[in-house]
């Protein structure tokens, strides 16, 4: 802007406050890159002291007192059993509740209510959210420290920002289409389904991945399921061969298991040092997935800006 | 938009007050002159009896008593804020889209009131269709733009014949039949809105509502349209809000013209009547300054 | 919808536009399944405050309130037992004002060089940079504290006697580092929803342009700016993995950066660890902890809501 190049000739005064101003840029600019620069001597230093173990046998091999044979193996199955069972009960219900609040909810006190519920629980913190599992999954229903309580907890603590994600979503969409749709006689539903949801559903992708991230790097709250074992075997997989069978399939779902985030805990903590180097590679391979789902999620928002 | 609360007694009296001077202003009387609604001899399609109109505590129409014709292009036309839309809106009850919005009166079609408890409003919407000002076409191709009123309405029959026949009927088969997978909003503006006028016309319904359809369009486009209306009048009943009064006097065959105290509140009928008299013989003198352009 | 009936002819049309519900079930399930979706939310509150209510007042049978709220030791394994909970906010309050005191200043100016200084196509490569910090999981936070900022940088420079393996500075950074995003992102929102008016106006006066960050955008945007503030204590106050593994656990009543202390979430993470026995009254005291912590981040999320309303009100 042009007041910074006009110097007064007259009045110290003024240059000294113009001469603060162009110095105050440089330190604002300094502030702002120390966060982005953080981000990036944190990713150096994590691919470097991880890059002693990082290799395809990294994520073959179960973990081990050996540090260089200790692997992801179990962890990432157990993500993936985990990660399935949140997704497959949070999206239907999140997008359900955020077509309710849209859409069909009478503008009446219990809407509010619901809203400012879901902007609370977004806050609770994730501890909590595992001392829910526990009680309710865990104990109440005996579900004991398995992959399936682990599951319905994740999905429990991410619906609400995945709500609120929906929601944003849906209200883009101009009412003119939804009038539209109206005006020809079509119901509620059959406009929102055919109308509504179809132009919606980029930025309700965006919201999703967001949240899946978020529960992909979620340990404490599974560490309150029970989520802090040894494994040395492939959760989910209890029989070998009997996995896509009902039978085999259940049993999986109540297994133990340990999650990527909470082996890269185990291994943090664990006094020798040499272990040091397994937490940075799974931090590496966790960086990886959650930083993969950032993208494509940027990528859907952008790819899809259609209003 | 802003809300209008009275919070306390005093602003309302004073409210009062200065309301009651502008009706000094304007003159108007509280009940319209004598003879200044005049029912058309044909077939009523409509009949609307003191109907008015709240959005929250805003009192936006009232009172207002008409019958609307068979098969006639019936218009209603006044200044900005004068409630033609509200008014139009409440005849396919698209009002009860917007929260806090209230009726009174009745409002009959056909012999039944469209807000009686036991109707079904999405009925009332298959069969009295809306284009709206700014043309909106769905984010689909033409076919399935078209074609959308007939799914959801389960409406029986050949959907291609349906299309092409509604496609026909408003105009822009010729211009469109060799590529009906386009995206309906690469069209021109003036095709866009008979592409909803299509897409109105495949559910089959007899009246059709027009909330100032050629506003947001160039003049060719405008008068492509108007031609439309007089063919689709063979057919179908027209109701059409148009500020533009030429538009009204060209288009239309009964004009109603309505006032508000001031924007958006206490829209009243002034004057209904056959479109040549009102615009020749207007009876009530706000009709005459506003024909001939001494406000609004 | 009220109506005042006239005539309610019925004859034919009446009879044609008469709901027929029969015709339309499928409308009628789907909204009891969306009110049933809805009501998930709901229902998990109801749970969260349950479990935490019915348990804590179990708690407090066996340990007074008295104990609990004016005791500052927080003793629960080893004799002599105590279950004064000061100990543990105590640490929360560390670690929290030590990350406050770090990330609000960086965060603030942050927010003011992208929302005044930078030019838009800076703006738009930097702020998804910063974004991409607020993804990370907070166990590599943690790790880090742990690694780098007690191992390889604290202890090096302060002497491994000054600084024990466990200290509270080492959470601190990391977490300031967790809330950076957090400020930076919601101050710009709200420094770039002040109208352009009144930066020209400032401008028009011969102000300078760090004049018119300071003295007239800054205010400007002070509600969207507290409420950031607060959002990002609330994080704070409920953030578990890196203050259990960096601050350690060790209750302390300090304010002391070079402390190890044990915050009231990394208290619920050592019990959520061990095999602690169910009925006793230090599985026990895991809700009664959580209760605070609960309430604690209720407060401090409602305040924040209130205060991005009033941001929101004055310039929409």
């Amino acid at each position: 802007m042009a007041t910074e190049s006009i110097s007064l000739r007259a009045g110290g005064a003024v240059e000294r406050r113009q001469l603060l101003s162009r110095v105050s840029r440089y330190v604002f600019l300094l502030a702002t890159l120390i966060g982005i620069s953080v981000l990036a001597f944190l990713a150096y230093d994590t691919i470097s002291s991880g890059a002693s173990r990082l290799s395809l046998r990294f994520l073959d091999n179960y973990p081990s007192r050996f540090a260089e044979k200790a692997g992801l193996r179990p962890a990432i199955w157990g993500t993936i059993w985990v990660l399935g069972v949140t997704i497959f009960c949070s999206i239907p219900v999140a997008i359900g509740t955020a077509i309710w609040i849209e859409e069909f909810a009478p503008k009446n006190r219990l809407l509010t209510i619901v809203k400012i519920n879901l902007n609370n629980l977004a806050g609770v913190p994730s501890i909590i959210y595992g001392i829910l599992g526990l009680t309710i999954f865990v104990r109440f229903y005996g579900m004991d420290r398995s992959i399936l309580a682990a599951g319905f907890t994740l999905a429990l603590m991410i619906i609400p920002m995945t709500v609120i994600a929906a929601q944003e979503a849906i209200r883009q969409v101009p009412p003119s289409l939804r009038d539209g749709a109206l005006a020809l006689g079509a119901t509620k539903w059959q406009a929102v389904r055919h109308n509504v949801l179809p132009n919606a559903i980029p930025g309700i992708m965006t919201g999703i991945i967001l949240s899946i991230s978020r529960a992909a790097g979620e340990t404490a709250a599974i560490i309150m399921i029970g989520g802090f074992t040894f494994i040395r075997f492939d959760p989910g997989a209890a029989i070998p061969g009997e996995l896509f069978t009902p039978g085999g399939f259940w049993d999986g779902l109540n297994e133990s298991f340990t999650i990527i985030p909470i082996q890269i805990y185990a291994w943090t903590i664990d006094s020798r040092r040499e272990f040091q180097a397994n937490a940075s590679a799974g931090i590496v391979v966790l960086m990886a997935g959650v930083l993969t789902l950032n993208l494509i999620a940027a990528v859907i928002r952008e790819r899809f800006r259609r209003y | 938009m802003r809300q209008l609360t009275s919070e306390s007694p005093t602003i309302d009296a004073e409210d009062k007050l200065a309301r009651m001077s502008i009706e000094q202003q304007i003159g108007r009387a509280v009940q319209p002159a004598a003879d200044a609604i005049r029912n058309p001899p044909e077939e009523a399609v409509f009949r609307l009896h003191d109907v008015g109109v709240w959005y929250g505590n805003k009192h936006a129409i009232s009172e207002i008593t008409l019958d609307i014709p068979l098969k006639r292009v019936t218009a209603l036309i006044g200044p900005s804020g004068c409630g033609k839309s509200t008014l139009l809106r409440c005849l396919n009850r698209m009002n009860d889209l917007i929260p806090g919005a209230r009726i009174e009166g009745s409002v009959e079609y056909h012999g039944a009131n469209i807000y009686d408890r036991t109707v079904d409003p999405v009925e009332v919407r298959r069969r009295i269709g809306m284009v709206f000002q700014k043309p909106n076409p769905f984010p689909k191709s033409i076919y399935d733009n078209v074609a959308f009123g007939a799914r959801v309405n389960g409406i029986k029959g050949n959907m291609d014949d349906i299309v092409e026949r509604s496609l026909r009927q408003a105009a822009i088969w010729e211009e469109v039949k060799n590529d009906l997978k386009k995206s309906g909003l690469a069209l021109s503006g003036g095709q866009q809105q008979r592409l909803c006028i299509a897409r109105a016309l495949a559910v089959q319904p007899d009246v059709i509502l027009m909330d100032e359809p050629c506003s947001a369009l160039d003049p060719i486009a405008t008068l492509k349209i108007e031609d439309l209306i007089r063919e689709l009048t063979r057919e179908y009943t027209i109701v059409i809000v148009t500020h533009n009064m030429q538009q009204a006097a060209r288009v239309s065959d009964y004009t109603a013209f309505m006032l508000a105290a001031e924007h958006g509140v206490n829209g009243q009928l002034v004057e209904y009547g056959a479109t040549t008299e009102i615009f020749t013989q207007p009876r009530d003198k706000r009709t005459e300054d506003y024909i001939t352009g001494r406000f609004g | 919808m009220s109506v005042s009936p006239e005539s309610i002819g019925r004859g034919d049309m009446g009879q044609a536009l008469a709901k027929r519900n029969l015709k339309r079930p499928d409308e009628a399930i789907i909204m009891a399944l969306l009110t049933l979706c809805a009501a998930v939310s709901l229902i998990t509150t109801v749970l969260i405050v349950g479990v935490l209510i019915r348990e804590s007042l179990t708690f407090f049978e066996h340990v007074s309130p008295r104990e609990f709220f004016l005791e500052t030791r927080w003793q629960p394994l080893f004799k002599p037992v105590s279950f004064g909970i000061w100990e543990l906010v105590a640490g929360t309050l560390n670690v929290t004002f030590w990350a406050l005191l770090i990330a609000v200043p960086i965060g603030l100016a942050t927010a003011v060089y992208l929302s005044e200084y930078a030019q838009p196509r800076t703006r738009k490569l930097l702020k998804p940079a910063l974004e991409a910090l607020a993804g990370v999981p907070t166990v590599v936070y943690a790790y880090f504290a742990l690694t780098f900022v007690t191992q390889d940088f604290l202890r090096p420079l302060l002497g491994n006697d000054n600084v024990p393996i466990f200290n509270a500075l080492a959470a601190s950074s990391m977490l300031a580092v967790m809330i950076l995003p957090t400020i930076a992102s919601i101050s710009e929102d709200a420094m770039s929803n002040v109208p352009r008016e009144l930066r020209e106006a400032a401008y028009g006066l011969g102000a300078t342009r760090l004049e018119v960050a300071v003295r007239v955008v800054f205010p400007a945007a002070l509600s969207g700016i507290i409420a950031a503030i607060l959002l990002a204590i609330a994080r704070v106050v409920g953030e578990t993995m890196i203050v259990a593994i960096a601050a350690g656990s060790s209750p302390n009543l300090t304010m002391d950066p070079l402390s190890p202390v044990q915050t009231m979430t990394g208290f619920m993470l050592q019990v959520g660890l061990g095999d602690v026995q169910r009925g006793s009254v230090d599985y026990q005291s895991l809700f009664a902890v959580g209760m605070m912590l609960f309430v604690i981040t209720l407060l401090f999320n409602v305040a924040a809501y209130f205060f991005v309303r009033r941001y929101r009100e004055e310039y929409e």
